[in-house]
């Protein structure tokens, strides 16, 4: 399948579906080292989502336009750090994507701009257990990917699987950013709720193109 | 969020205050508007159901509240979605407003007397900005010297120099160093209360005057005599609490 608009709406589905999925194991892990919001407050979101894509008249003509659809409707409806974190990464995600159709270097770029967005709200960076530690890595994966030749798809698998092995690296981790930063070390032997939620919405952007 | 009564309010500087929690920014706006009335204070706390969170349309609101009819505003925020939540708003929004909006890295009740104080003076957004920020600051290092030697005889310094015994049952708690901060911004004076700031209302509360306390109060500048009376007077008066 190519990463065309349609791709973009069928991960925007794919992410919500998993994300109601996981919504207990997000809010178990959230509640273990923060607030217990993360799996509510991202179901949440990703509803108000697909109520919205529903709505449409019709489909929309960029990829961008879809992620920019996610971005703001997920930092007015999340409540919770994830909403500006996410909501920022569609936004910058959506303006790196102004076409219908991504190939390989495309599907970088939309990574990166996700990525930046990210460390641009969040001012985090890698080794802190967040979320930007299954996103870096899923960025670098990507370049690689690329570089290597390979499909969009591929590139888009490469990222899913570094993001999920970046995700597991945070267990060790103390954090030293957000809300389990309060903890410190007693944030230490659990998976990071955020870069957790992250390596689901990447497996999907990848399954949704597979 | 609270209902703002724009046509009251008169200060420059507005405040947005963002909670997590709906209770606290109203509690927050509750004990900061006691000290400066006239300040227009905007409350947004919690999710749009109640919940705690933070609003990100009810944050756009505000800002377009607290910057009609010319105003600026400074913001506080308690937590970090709270943080980012208005980073992302103040990013989206356009530049007329974006450029009179300051977001404060400030302790959040603590700068929010601060700056609500300090706007009630009629101060500008950067002064009012400062005064949130410096309020973090009064936790660092030790109280005022004690030390300080109380009958220093008066120079010819250009220093107006009194000394008053604290007469309020209560010592010099937020009120009464609220008042001290108000009736201080109407005089070009420098004044001084056992050698702290008696225009940051912060400063005046770590002094931890209990009733008994001599105060010694010092002016410098052009109208530091007229200062210096209407202190001791309010001084004598026991802020009206006595």
């Amino acid at each position: 399948m190519s990463v065309d608009v349609a791709w973009a709406v069928e991960w925007v589905r794919r992410s919500a579906q998993t994300i109601a999925e996981h919504r207990e194991e997000l809010i178990e892990l959230d509640r273990l080292i923060g607030d217990g919001d993360h799996g509510e407050n991202l179901d949440r979101g990703f509803r108000a989502v697909v109520a919205k894509l529903d709505a449409l008249d019709e489909p929309p003509a960029q990829i961008g336009d879809v992620l920019k659809l996610v971005a703001t409707t997920l930092m007015s409806t999340v409540g919770g750090a994830a909403g500006p974190l996410y909501g920022t990464a569609y936004l910058r995600a959506a303006k790196a994507t102004a076409t219908d159709e991504l190939d390989s270097a495309g599907v970088v770029a939309l990574v990166e701009a996700a990525l930046d967005g990210i460390v641009a709200r969040g001012k985090a960076t890698t080794g802190e257990k967040t979320m930007v530690d299954a996103w870096s890595p899923a960025a670098e994966a990507a370049v690689h990917a690329a570089d290597a030749g390979g499909s969009p798809a591929d590139v888009l698998a490469a990222a899913a699987q570094a993001a999920a092995e970046g995700a597991q690296a945070t267990i060790p981790l103390a954090a030293t950013k957000g809300r389990a930063s309060y903890l410190g070390e007693r944030s230490m032997g659990h998976l990071d709720p955020g870069a957790r939620s992250t390596e689901l919405l990447l497996a999907e952007a990848a399954a949704a193109a597979a | 969020m609270s209902a703002p009564d724009a046509d009251r309010a008169f200060a420059r500087v507005a405040l947005v205050l963002v909670s997590h929690s709906r209770e606290l920014a109203a509690g927050t706006v509750e004990l900061a508007g006691q000290m400066a009335p006239g300040v227009l204070l905007i409350a947004v706390g919690g999710t749009p159901d109640g919940q705690l969170g933070t609003d990100f349309d009810g944050i756009e609101r505000a800002f377009g509240q607290a910057t009609q009819d010319g105003r600026s505003a400074v913001v506080l925020m308690d937590l970090g979605s709270a943080v980012l939540t208005a980073e992302s708003v103040l990013d989206l929004a356009d530049e007329d407003l974006a450029a009179r909006v300051r977001l404060a890295d400030a302790p959040f009740v603590e700068g929010a007397v601060a700056a609500a104080v300090t706007a009630h003076g009629g101060a500008d957004l950067d002064a009012v900005l400062a005064a949130a920020e410096g309020a973090g600051r009064m936790y660092d290092g030790d109280r005022p010297s004690a030390a300080h030697d109380a009958s220093a005889p008066p120079t010819d310094d250009g220093v107006v120099r009194e000394t008053r015994t604290l007469l309020n049952p209560m010592g010099l708690h937020a009120r009464p160093a609220a008042v001290i901060s108000r009736m201080l911004a109407a005089y070009d004076a420098k004044v001084t209360v056992n050698g702290v700031s008696a225009a940051s209302v912060l400063a005046l509360m770590k002094l931890g005057a209990t009733q008994g306390t001599e105060l010694r109060i010092e002016g410098e500048g052009p109208q530091a005599a007229e200062a210096v009376r209407v202190f001791t007077t309010e001084v004598e008066r026991g802020f009206g609490e006595i």
